[in-house]
């Protein structure tokens, strides 16, 4: 996977977030207390964690510890039984998940979730929902507002597929593309709203070892080129340990550890919780 | 020069319809076919817009060509003519040349606001759910006007030849042809625009993936409540213009039936497909059409073969295939369509796609 970074590229890309959003101030993200129950079923239970910003952090567990149920409380999909969740400083809990988005957080899905029958490129312009600017009139009458708006997502949208080597298959239909070029394809729409925050769920499920080898290289690239604070849930032990600098491990919905790659590893509970018991 | 190709033809065409028909060079059979053409590419479109490019099943659309038709029709009939429930005219008939686009617009803005019973139930409905609620939308709506006497009931409404003759009145020209052709410009012409910006395809991304339209930061309730309102707006419209080509107007021609040939127009020319169903309109409407002769035809020529051979009885004598025969020959085609080409005539393809050669004579804006 090659990756051109040119300094122009990322200065014109943070010159397009749109003036709409709050300016940070203090922790990115603060989450509290968060809890979250199914019924009876406590998925998530008194999780705690603070972004201050450009972090890349992990979120590990065995199958069904709750950790997509924290994406989830955070992108908005869930409204959660208790606790705070403040994106830089305003709360944003009964949020829509796409006020979430426009606040600037984004994500991408455990199974990958592009719009399959359009092309690269609509997939990536149609993310810029948020900041259109124009209505439904300017779109009928295409009005310098529309057409100044156009412009300056196709822009966008280009130089985000350029910056990630995606260019070529801009007319392409997701649905033709191999797995790994779909999985570069969601990061690059979930980075195409310019977010603050990425939440990335499971970016090497299904990716061979070279290619996982690639995603580890590009999620460090992303995360400075884009200055942008990384969130993810992996499985894939390398990948987590590669690159996150701090680790929390999820079982049954409650945090049993955290900590720096090394203090997890070597974690008693953690390897209880992937393990099992000694004593059986 | 691409960008004028479509105008110049579209200006052509509508030139050459009016002129023939003033100068009767078509006659007033030719020219109603011509109309409901029209009207069917306006009902066709519009129900596209839900059905095609949402990926919903909406199949009350008739409900909303109801409320469209009803609502231009008692306006111009209060302003614009006497009236045996409305009393005297309000305004000048000769001025109803005048007000009739405004009218056909508040007609369709009628059925925008109405398409809202639709639209709010959707935001937390999908599918099959969604199908019923359209289906309860068409009965209600068909049902409201049957109880409202004032207007009519299951009698229905008239007075609008009127308003036709009075534009006549004024100038003499085929008006209601040219309202007809305007406004199946205008649905195209709409309907292409809102599709091909970013803002419209956020509706194709709800019909693809919603949970990943709501995450990518699509507000998918004002989408669906958008495409809802163009859709049916744009099938008020239609109501109105059926409304005054007819001149006559009951409940009963607003029903399940109505609707259902909205749906065929759509799944015959392909879901997402703008010229789809413009092309699946016309041949729709020209089969309707020509049934109507070669039903008899079929008729004759069978009976014309028993006759001939003394062994055949491909046909009871005495039995006419009557026009009823209609809704078993669309239907079959139906079937048949289902069977082999799913996708429809274009599938979800526009011309241009399917024939990337046309790009070079136009480009359409």
């Amino acid at each position: 996977m090659k990756t051109t970074l040119s300094p122009e590229t990322t200065g014109n890309s943070a010159a397009v977030i749109s003036d709409s959003r709050p300016a940070a101030t203090g922790p990115l993200l603060e989450i509290n207390h968060l809890t979250q129950k199914f019924g009876g079923l406590c998925a998530v239970s008194d999780f705690n964690t603070a972004f201050q910003g450009g972090e890349l952090r992990g979120l590990i567990g065995p199958n069904g510890a709750g950790k997509t149920t924290v994406f989830n409380l955070v992108s908005g999909f869930y409204k959660q039984t208790e606790g705070d969740l403040i994106l830089k400083g305003k709360n944003i809990a009964g949020m829509k998940p796409h006020q979430v988005t426009g606040m600037g957080i984004a994500r991408t899905f455990q199974n990958i979730r592009l719009w399959n029958d359009m092309t690269v490129l609509d997939n990536i312009r149609i993310s810029h929902h948020y900041q259109l600017g124009y209505s439904l009139w300017d779109s009928l009458f295409r009005t310098r507002k529309y057409m100044k708006s156009e412009d300056r997502i196709r822009k966008h949208a280009m130089e985000i597929l350029e910056s990630l080597d995606l260019a070529r298959f801009a007319e392409e239909v997701p649905k033709n593309l191999p797995y790994g070029i779909q999985r570069k394809v969601e990061i690059a729409r979930a980075l195409s709203i310019d977010p603050d925050l990425l939440l990335l769920d499971e970016p090497a499920a299904g990716l061979n070892s070279r290619d996982v080898q690639d995603l580890i290289k590009l999620i460090r690239w992303i995360h400075q080129a884009f200055d942008v604070t990384i969130w993810m849930i992996e499985h894939q032990m390398t990948v987590v340990m590669s690159l996150c600098s701090w680790i929390q491990v999820l079982d049954f919905g409650v945090t049993i550890a955290e900590g720096t790659p090394e203090e997890i590893q070597n974690n008693p509970a953690v390897i209880k919780a992937y393990l099992g018991d000694e004593n059986i | 020069m691409q960008r004028f190709t479509v105008p110049i033809l579209l200006a052509i065409l509508f030139l050459v319809l009016v002129g023939m028909s003033y100068y009767d060079l078509l006659d007033l059979y030719i020219q109603s076919v011509i109309m409901f053409v029209g009207i069917n590419i306006i009902l066709g479109s519009s129900l596209n817009i839900v059905n095609g490019y949402m990926g919903e099943f909406a199949c009350g659309h008739a409900a909303f060509m109801a409320i469209g038709a009803y609502i231009s029709s008692i306006i111009n009939v209060m302003l614009f003519t006497q009236d045996r429930i409305f009393g005297a005219p309000l305004l000048p008939p000769e001025m109803s040349l005048y007000f009739f686009p405004f009218v056909l617009l508040i007609g369709g803005f009628g059925a925008a606001i109405a398409g809202l019973l639709v639209a709010i139930p959707s935001f937390k409905t999908r599918g099959d759910y969604l199908a019923i609620i359209t289906i309860a939308a068409n009965f209600i709506v068909t049902s409201t006007i049957i109880n409202m006497d004032t207007i009519g009931g299951s009698r229905g409404f008239m007075g609008m030849k009127q308003i036709t003759f009075a534009m006549e009145d004024v100038i003499f020209l085929p008006w209601m042809l040219i309202w007809v052709i305007l406004s199946t410009y205008l649905t195209v012409w709409v309907i292409y625009r809102f599709v091909s910006s970013t803002y419209g395809k956020g509706i194709i991304a709800i019909h693809q993936d919603e949970v990943a339209a709501e995450i990518m930061s699509v507000n998918t309730n004002k989408m669906k409540l958008v495409a809802f309102m163009v859709s049916s707006g744009l099938a008020g419209l239609a109501g109105g213009l059926f409304a005054h080509i007819l001149g006559y107007i009951n409940p009963g021609s607003f029903g399940i039936l109505k609707s259902t040939e909205a749906l065929v127009i759509v799944y015959l020319g392909g879901m997402g497909s703008l010229s789809g169903s413009v092309l699946a309109a016309i041949l729709f409407t020209l089969l309707l059409e020509g049934l109507r002769f070669v039903l008899p035809w079929m008729s004759s020529g069978l009976h014309w073969f028993d006759g001939i051979f003394y062994w055949a009885d491909l046909i009871p004598d005495g039995y006419q295939v009557s026009q009823v025969w209609k809704w078993v020959i669309i239907p079959l085609i139906l079937v048949l369509l289902m069977q082999f080409r799913p996708e429809g005539i274009m599938g979800n393809k526009e011309l241009a796609d399917l024939f990337p050669r046309l790009r070079r004579w136009y480009s359409f804006k």
